[in-house]
């Protein structure tokens, strides 16, 4: 499509505009997390690198950042695992209900976190009458973890030949030799950028988190929206963003590398 | 029998793809199964591999009951239509994989893929991946993967679909060198008559779920059974009714062959109302009382080169080359 420069420019000029309104704050986050004023006076009187010393001083937080890891691995290897299992049934067999069990699993990644969250809580608590623990908030997560995986690998399996498998029943091999050595190489990459994408989202999960939580585990999310106003705790919060933007930002572009290769 | 195949139908929902079919096919064979697309040949292919289970009847392999098995307890071969070569494996790798599989040792399975690969002309290539090969080359790999196992059976669906003709004709001559070297029965899946008839001892027509007929090349050809088996092997001049009455004096359905139709001084006078040339023989297409009729007739023919469009010539058909059709 041909654009003349009239629109070229103002294309640039309002695309520049939303990119930076987006930004901008990350990048004043970022400066703030070095400010000398503690009452994050702008423009910065000086620099520091005191906040990070002392965020990264403070057992709460340590103790926050692992609790969000913990989590977030453990809702990502139950999403690849059942992901997996899902995107394989629902391409490559038929069965009663396919249509519906498809929608099912990726409709939580549409509902709205507190609806979800509500929900799960109603069920851990009064239904299964569970106390609420860093279980319940894992379990909560791969609600909506799953979807990454199955998205990826469903996309990945549609353009896979069905006819590998065949072939490697044909040559004698059971079905867990045809998985290990036919349909995972071809899936690989795929479970990777899931996998990734999953952690990011739950890493950085707080709604769901929220109602899921029991009141001894403070997710990194959780921890920072606790002591963002209390008095003082404001630098010590900017680090923190920092740092929880770049573990989630990264996964993104390595998942978002991993999906382009493949082109 | 290297094959039996009983009462077998496949149902998919509503639609009958094959259709209470019996077959037997002989050790040593090079059996063709030839039809229309949808005529079942590929679905009763997949049932011998195990792909698809029959809805009804049974299959067996050398005297085994083989109906409900899993394709890798089956000593059968399949080289796919597609070829489904693994495309993160090159090309020695996907040739070694059935044999590892079978746990076979390192060197062992090097050895005996090297040697597959070099049965069907494809030694250099053994380090390429599967997207470095063109077709021609891809079909020999699925070729030397699926023979390396050594299967009493080796099935082939279209192997040679996606080839141009050229390459076609040369892997067909290559294909039919490669059974008789390794003895073993295979099974060829093809609409391609000529292709069928090129290659296969014994042929099986396929028409709608069912076999319409089987016999060696030379049987289809000169004694078809049915209508449909006149017009799918070769090219056919069918009458029936008021037609066979009128030109044969007899109430059967009847055939006659278009080389069998002499153009000559004596007959009876038809109109020319097309003239092809097929390079070695020229057809016509003629009118002959209103009703139409193909003659083919060598090139070489000096005095049928002179028939134009429009020129009326005289037909002759004898009556011992007419087939009567069921």
């Amino acid at each position: 499509m041909r654009i003349n420069r009239t629109a070229t420019i103002s294309l640039g000029i309002i695309s520049s505009f939303v990119l930076a309104i987006v930004y901008l704050p990350l990048f004043i986050v970022l400066i703030n997390s070095f400010n000398k004023s503690m009452n994050m006076d702008w423009p910065p009187p000086g620099f520091t690198i005191t906040w990070w010393e002392k965020a990264f001083g403070s057992g709460g937080l340590i103790a926050a950042l692992s609790t969000s890891i913990v989590i977030a691995l453990c809702a990502s290897a139950i999403a690849l695992i059942l992901g997996t299992l899902l995107a394989i049934a629902l391409s490559r067999y038929k069965f009663f209900g396919k249509e519906s069990v498809g929608l099912m699993v990726i409709l939580p990644i549409a509902l709205p976190g507190i609806v979800t969250g509500l929900a799960l809580n109603n069920a851990f608590r009064t239904v299964l009458g569970m106390q609420l623990s860093m279980a319940t908030v894992i379990v909560a997560h791969a609600t909506f973890c799953i979807v990454t995986v199955y998205n990826n690998v469903l996309a990945r399996l549609s353009r896979t030949n069905k006819n590998l498998e065949d072939a490697s029943a044909d040559l004698g091999a059971g079905v867990f030799t045809t998985f290990r050595l036919v349909t995972l190489p071809q899936i690989g990459s795929a479970l990777i950028a899931g996998g990734l994408l999953a952690f990011a989202l739950s890493f950085d999960e707080i709604i769901v988190t929220t109602f899921t939580a029991g009141s001894g585990v403070e997710t990194l999310p959780i921890w920072i929206m606790n002591n963002m106003f209390r008095p003082g705790k404001a630098p010590v919060v900017d680090v923190v963003a920092v740092t929880t933007v770049i573990i989630s930002v990264v996964p993104l572009y390595f998942a978002n590398r991993l999906t382009r290769e493949e082109k | 029998m290297a094959i039996s195949i009983r009462n077998v139908t496949k149902k998919f929902g509503d639609f009958t793809a094959v259709d209470d079919l019996n077959l037997e096919i002989k050790s040593g064979e090079f059996f063709s199964m030839l039809g229309p697309s949808g005529s079942g040949k590929t679905t009763v292919l997949r049932m011998i591999a195990g792909f698809d289970l029959p809805t009804n009847g049974e299959i067996y392999l050398y005297e085994e009951n083989v109906t409900t098995k899993a394709p890798f307890d089956r000593d059968v071969n399949t080289v796919f239509q597609d070829y489904a070569l693994f495309p993160h494996l090159n090309v020695i790798e996907n040739v070694e994989y059935g044999l590892k599989v079978r746990k076979i040792s390192k060197t062992e399975r090097r050895i005996r893929a090297m040697a597959a690969l070099k049965k069907v002309h494809l030694s250099e290539f053994s380090e390429r991946k599967p997207a470095q090969l063109s077709g021609g080359q891809r079909q020999r790999v699925a070729l030397a993967r699926a023979i390396v196992v050594e299967p009493k059976i080796l099935l082939l669906d279209e192997p040679l679909g996606a080839l141009d003709l050229k390459l076609r004709e040369k892997m067909q001559i290559e294909l039919k060198e490669l059974q008789r070297e390794l003895g073993i029965t295979f099974i060829f899946v093809t609409h391609d008559q000529d292709e069928a008839l090129t290659l296969s001892d014994r042929i099986a027509i396929f028409n709608n779920g069912k076999i319409e007929q089987i016999g060696t090349p030379r049987e289809l050809y000169e004694k078809p059974a049915t209508e449909f088996v006149a017009r799918f092997v070769g090219t056919a001049n069918v009458f029936e009714g008021a037609a066979a009455k009128e030109l044969f004096g007899t109430t059967a359905k009847v055939m006659i062959r278009p080389e069998q139709i002499q153009l000559s001084n004596k007959g009876i006078e038809a109109k020319v109302l097309e003239t092809i040339y097929l390079g070695s023989t020229l057809r016509f297409l003629l009118d002959l009382n209103g009703h139409q009729l193909i003659a083919e007739v060598s090139a070489s023919d000096d005095q049928a080169q002179t028939y134009r469009r429009g020129a009326t010539v005289k037909v002759n058909m004898s009556k011992t080359d007419l087939v009567e059709l069921s």
